[in-house]
């Protein structure tokens, strides 16, 4: 249980740090996409209301682990749909003489 | 761990650390336009595998259930991905508020579970994931009604209101203390989960329209914080991965916000944003301004090299940003350098503008940042702002006394010829008088935006 919680919180100061070092060199362009689809990759919350409602332990857990996974669903599915439409409409003017863009 | 089960453990396992290494991959593709739908796709295929290989569990005996919450839970969510782009703000607030309510309610269902049998270390990451998850539930939902403009706008202020704040959140945290001693005590559980609800809204109420951008992408890291404390709960490497991402996306946005909006980090970490000052909209006497008409402004943006618009909030009310790209058409055939000079706030959330304008099939390449963009306006002979107001205010640079003192904005005073499509002499959303509408080398177009712009592409067009 004591290294359980040591790894945890080293896996959690690695990825803070990846996830700064990542985010950092995404495009104010791409800000708006980029939210909804860190909404999207959030919603893996699933996982755990997943887990909840299958191991069927209570009539109350599974209430509220049903309502936790049409919610995370629901995100999943509209987060990745809207990130998607977005990025089809960035379409650049000239091909050739890219100039003005930092990507 | 049961051997028998073993096998299916580990592969379980490494289906998450793939899902995981997707994750990153998927955020990291999204730094540039080009790479950008290669992120999506990565995380797609990191989502099923995860849940896919959540199902293998072997603890896993209803199956009905999940099905059913699954189908219907795609069924809000296709819905959801169709809003209209000037509806996206609220729909990533109604995200928000959607995936926190799924870590306050898995929390919840955790605890009663366990209890009173739970050790401290997960009870105090219990207690932070219901907190964090009941405040950005809530508060999300509140930002949503704001942005949707079914609760008002207006800033809701009382005495006190930070003391009152500060009393709950101490209360709530006090509860969840004395919950980490003695785990047994369940009638405490739901004072936690009720108060961080209340302080949610509390947080959200007196915060006005323009701050929006902020408190979204400081809800988004709030979002992310609580997954990853429900992480720790059920001691999932990927969960806490995905959790420290989003909270990690959503802390930079906001800091990039905030200093957009010139406010001290700590002022929005404790959410005393959005005060409003209204003390210098008063005593301005009527002063003499020059007013254009579409013609005129046509001829003066005919006859130019470089064009700068500067587009805010406004235009995308107004639904001109069509309208707008058709002068643009227009303007880059006469041979016209036309560009848009984005200020990080425009729009309701971050990055807003350039999704409006990239709808309105406005190349990416010519959305230009305003710390790129600002260097070019003494060089600019025409900027003209749609929509836009105390991103443009000089004021900010000179005046001391001015309540966005400080803030970064876009130097279209320095532009050769200054062109301000308004409808009215009124001050702007944070009721501030904009000193660039006196100056001498500025024209007011006065009208609707759209009408006004619909104007200027039929004078020019001549059709």
């Amino acid at each position: 249980m004591h290294s359980d919680l040591i790894d945890a919180l080293f896996v959690f100061m690695l990825a803070a740090f990846i996830g700064f070092e990542v985010i950092r060199h995404v495009s104010p362009l791409l800000h708006t996409p980029l939210m909804s689809l860190t909404n999207a990759l959030d919603a893996i919350a699933v996982v755990g209301a997943i887990v909840l409602v299958g191991e069927k332990k209570s009539t109350f857990a599974t209430v509220l682990g049903v309502i936790a996974i049409i919610a995370a669903t629901s995100n999943v599915v509209g987060g990745f749909f809207i990130t998607d439409r977005m990025l089809r409409m960035f379409k650049t003017s000239r091909p050739a003489k890219a100039q003005g863009t930092k990507s | 761990m049961n051997p028998e089960f073993a096998g299916s453990q580990y592969l379980i396992e490494v289906i998450y650390l793939v899902a995981s290494a997707l994750f990153i991959l998927s955020l990291k593709w999204m730094s540039s336009p080009a790479t950008a739908r290669h992120g999506i796709l990565a995380g797609e295929i990191g989502m099923v595998l995860a849940i896919g290989g959540t199902l293998l569990r072997h603890g896993i005996v209803d199956w009905k259930w999940i099905i059913i919450a699954l189908v219907l839970g795609s069924g809000i969510g296709i819905p959801l991905g169709m809003v209209q782009m000037t509806a996206v703000p609220q729909r990533t607030a109604l995200s928000h508020a959607f995936g926190a309510l799924c870590v306050t309610l898995v929390g919840t269902a955790e605890f009663y579970l366990r209890s009173p049998d739970v050790p401290k270390f997960m009870m105090s990451v219990l207690s932070m994931e219901v907190i964090l998850g009941g405040l950005t539930f809530t508060g999300s939902l509140m930002a949503a009604g704001k942005l949707q403009e079914v609760l008002p706008q207006r800033p809701i202020t009382y005495k006190g209101q930070n003391l009152v704040n500060f009393l709950l959140f101490t209360v709530a945290v006090g509860s969840a203390v004395y919950l980490v001693l003695h785990p047994g005590a369940k009638e405490l559980f739901p004072l936690v989960v009720g108060i961080s609800l209340v302080i949610g809204v509390l947080l959200v109420i007196p915060i006005g329209g323009a701050d929006m951008p902020t408190v979204i992408s400081l809800l988004n890291s709030y979002a992310g914080l609580s997954a990853a404390a429900m992480g720790f709960v059920l001691n999932s490497k990927l969960l806490i991965i995905a959790g420290a991402l989003d909270g990690s996306s959503g802390f930079i946005l906001s800091v990039i916000m905030s200093k957009a909006m010139n406010r001290s980090f700590t002022n929005v970490l404790f959410g005393a944003f959005g005060q409003v000052q209204t003390s210098a909209a008063a005593g301005q006497e009527a002063k003499p301004v020059r007013s254009a008409t579409p013609e005129e402004a046509a001829a003066i943006l005919g006859a130019a090299n470089k064009v700068v618009v500067v587009p805010g909030y406004g235009m995308a009310v107004a639904q001109a940003q069509h309208k707008v790209r058709e002068l643009y058409d227009l303007l880059t055939k006469k041979g016209v350098d036309v560009r848009f000079a984005i200020h990080p706030v425009a729009g309701r959330m971050p990055g807003h503008m350039n999704v409006l304008l990239a709808e309105a099939d406005i190349p990416y390449d010519r959305l230009i940042e305003m710390d790129e963009i600002n260097g070019d306006f003494p060089q600019t002979d025409v900027a003209l702002i749609i929509g836009a107001n105390d991103v443009t205010n000089p004021a900010a640079r000179t005046d001391q006394s001015s309540p966005i003192f400080g803030m970064p904005i876009l130097d279209v005073d320095k532009a050769h010829t200054v062109m301000v499509i308004k409808r009215s002499m009124s001050p702007g959303f944070a009721g501030i008088d904009n000193p660039l509408y006196y100056l001498d080398q500025t024209l007011m177009l006065f009208g609707d935006a759209k009408q006004f712009v619909g104007g200027i592409v039929k004078e020019l067009g001549g059709h």
